[in-house]
């Protein structure tokens, strides 16, 4: 489904990326973890198309289509779906006519006729029950004001209206309460079929105890250093990223 | 001929027609002033940002008749606010009221002619407040809507009454024939603890040109409320100068909303006189230009007494080649202690060819106050542009999205539900979003 190649990337002057290779399939989860600031994100938001970030190297290749080439847009409407790290506030835009734009931007994308408000309000009604998101949360500016969690848990509600076939997931359990982590997970489980797949990136082994991932990556000073299954989460769990770190110097 | 000679003739015709009045010499006066002034240049201070006297360059017929007839009910339907058959509608057209496409239901409401005022119980209030704005507008423009002052009208809001049913003023020109100067010219009257909507608008007919010169004053009594929204959508061949003058002569409550979208040159003058201690004012302005559009807000608030407060907020987005001007005065006069005054102008500018004039200006004579004013011109937030972006939304409807969450909160603070949503879709319109 997803296929990277010796990504590089940079911002302003600075190279993140310095080689990515990760193959995904269809029905996959995989897990990237890695120390802060070894460019995480910065995959994610190369993933999603983000202007900042100059790809100076490699190829992407997403469903047969060169993902470089796409606008952020096309590629929400190709099925990636990013849930940020950190979710952008906007004053002014509810959160239900903010994500009414996107499912009928997308729907039109993909030559399906746009919902109406009908078809709508029952999509969203079945949505907000599977991630247990409230009403009264969505009635309100985007983001505004929302507490880390509720920022979280609207990401994994947009994620489920959109139904992506490539949902990366950028610590969507760090500031989430152990009840909140378990109904992300729920969420993202439920999504889950043989044509679709998941990109994780977390710090804690705990998430992959709800959604088992088939691969663990590390990441590491922008190069995938280390993949394994979810036992390598375990291990990282236990030794800290030294262990990792140390291999990587030896190799040098 | 020239605009200006037109308008001279038409001066000497009307005076020589007309008996003499008491409003005779106002105009007079008014006349010899703006004979001196002329048409304000860019030398002058209050237009730096706006040159109005190029819209003198051409010519406009400037005609006494009562051209009702020419606009039919479906013209009317098409600039009509949304209503019901108990809104009150008063209707302008080439800068005259007309009685016949006029509807007044609600009997606490009187409109009658300036001149007709003067030859009633409303002589003294007339002669105490009429031409007032010219302390606070010192400029040609201002004199030479007063110099045909006794075409205007007088609306008279009784004491004690609650308005219910908003009161519409729509000002239309017809251009179909010809280049048309027109000069609505309006005294309101609100009496004590009254309660009055208004909302007006500018449309007009035709293609050839039109510049429009109105003033508008209104005196605002002890304990009465006065919502009063300007909604600017004119063609971009249309002109306009508008002057509100607001006094609040006993403790009062004005809350204005000013909405400017398409038109050529748009000037907005809009004084408050805060006379009466613990009035309490909101003047609020929301503007969304594109293409050539140049919109010019001025305003003033005057606080005269103690324990004043006023609360003004303008936002817009400027893109293509169009350009804001903000310039906001505050005095606080000697005696104005505790005036409590807030006063803020925040810009998106988006594009590289858009301006944004924005000017705030605070002169305080007394020492125990609280006021602040800020503006801001910034861009959209890159961050949000992707959020949205990043979400299968167009570049071109996340933009849209973001400058209509922009400005969104000043549209709050138009009160009746119709109209605010009235003003929603023709914003959205504007920006091509869908807003439920
Ligand atoms: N605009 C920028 N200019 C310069 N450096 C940047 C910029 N944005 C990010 N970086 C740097 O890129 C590196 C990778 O950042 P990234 O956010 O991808 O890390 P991460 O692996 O997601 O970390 P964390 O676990 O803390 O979320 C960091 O060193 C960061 O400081
Ligand atoms: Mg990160």
């Amino acid at each position: 489904m997803l296929s990277i190649n010796n990504l590089h990337a940079r911002i302003e002057e600075k190279e993140i990326l310095k080689g990515i290779n990760l193959d995904i399939k269809a029905g996959e989860v995989h897990a990237i973890m890695g120390p802060n600031g070894s460019g995480k994100s910065t995959l994610a938001s190369v993933l999603a198309g983000r202007p900042e970030y100059e790809v100076t190297g490699g190829s992407v290749e997403f469903l047969e289509k060169d993902l470089l080439e796409l606008s952020p847009e096309e590629r929400a409407g190709e099925g990636i779906f990013l849930a940020f790290q950190y979710p952008v506030e906007i004053p002014g835009l509810t959160t239900t006519n903010f994500i009414k734009t996107a499912v009928n931007e997308v729907r039109k994308y993909r030559g399906q006729a746009p919902y109406d408000a009908v078809q709508f309000l029952k999509l969203m009604r079945e949505k907000m029950a599977m991630v247990e998101i409230n009403q009264s949360l969505l009635s309100r500016s985007l983001n505004e004001g929302f507490s880390g969690g509720e920022k979280k848990r609207n990401e994994i509600f947009q994620m489920a209206m959109l139904e992506p076939k490539l949902a990366i997931l950028d610590e969507t359990d760090s500031g989430l309460d152990i009840d909140a982590i378990r109904i992300v997970a729920n969420g993202v489980n439920k999504l889950r079929n043989k044509d679709n797949a998941v990109l994780l990136v977390t710090h804690y082994q705990r998430l992959l105890d709800y959604i088992v991932p088939d691969f663990v990556h590390v990441l590491y000073n922008g190069r995938i250093v280390k993949s394994g299954t979810k036992e390598l989460a375990f291990e990282l769990e236990e030794k800290g990223y030294d262990f990792i770190k140390n291999e990587v110097a030896q190799e040098a | 001929m020239n605009t200006i000679e037109t308008i001279k003739e038409r001066y000497q015709q009307l005076q020589s027609n007309n008996g003499s009045s008491v409003l005779t010499p106002i105009e007079q006066h008014a006349f010899n002033t703006f004979n001196t002034l002329g048409i304000p240049t860019v030398k002058n201070e209050e237009w730096k940002y706006t040159r109005i006297n190029g819209v003198f360059n051409k010519e406009y017929a400037f005609n006494p008749e009562d051209i009702s007839a020419s606009i039919s009910e479906s013209d009317l339907n098409a600039i009509r606010f949304p209503g019901d058959e108990k809104t009150n509608e008063l209707v302008f057209v080439n800068g005259l009221y007309s009685n016949e496409l006029s509807t007044i239901h609600s009997e606490n409401l009187t409109v009658i002619s300036l001149e007709e005022a003067t030859k009633s119980e409303y002589r003294e209030l007339v002669l105490q407040h009429l031409g007032h704005s010219s302390k606070y507008i010192n400029d040609g423009l201002n004199a030479l809507n007063t110099a045909f002052a006794a075409e205007g009208v007088f609306i008279h809001v009784k004491k004690g009454d609650i308005v219910e049913h908003p009161v519409y003023i729509y000002n239309i020109i017809d251009a179909r024939s010809a280049n048309i100067l027109a000069q609505p010219r309006v005294l309101i009257y609100v009496g004590e603890n009254a309660q009055v909507i208004f909302a007006e608008n500018y449309a007009t007919f035709g293609a050839a040109e039109s510049f429009t010169n109105q003033v508008t004053e209104i005196v605002v009594e002890k304990d009465a409320l006065v919502e009063y929204y300007k909604i600017q959508n004119d063609a971009a061949h249309t002109n306009q100068v508008t002057t509100t003058h607001i006094r609040q002569i006993g403790k009062s409550l004005v809350n204005t909303v000013t909405v400017s979208l398409d038109g050529g040159i748009v000037r907005n003058n809009l004084n408050i006189a805060m006379e009466a201690e613990y009035s309490e004012s909101h003047f609020f302005g929301l503007y969304f230009l594109k293409g050539a559009t140049h919109v010019d807000n001025h305003t003033v608030v005057d606080n005269v007494k103690p324990h004043c407060q006023s609360n003004e907020l303008y936002k817009g987005a400027v893109d293509d080649n169009a350009t804001a001007v903000f310039n906001g005065k505050i005095f606080v006069q000697k005696d104005a202690q505790k005036t409590n005054a807030y006063q803020s102008n925040k810009n998106l500018l988006l594009s590289n060819n858009a301006t944004v004039n924005t000017k705030p200006q605070l002169e305080i004579f007394a020492d125990d106050v609280k006021c602040s004013h800020g503006c801001t011109v910034g861009q959209l937030d890159e961050e949000a542009l992707f959020y949205l972006r990043s979400r299968g939304i167009s570049e071109a409807a996340a933009k849209s999205l973001l400058i209509h969450a922009f400005a969104v909160d000043i549209l709050g603070h138009i009160k009746p539900e119709a109209i605010r949503q009235h003003v929603d879709e023709l914003i959205s319109r504007r920006l091509g979003v869908e807003i439920e």
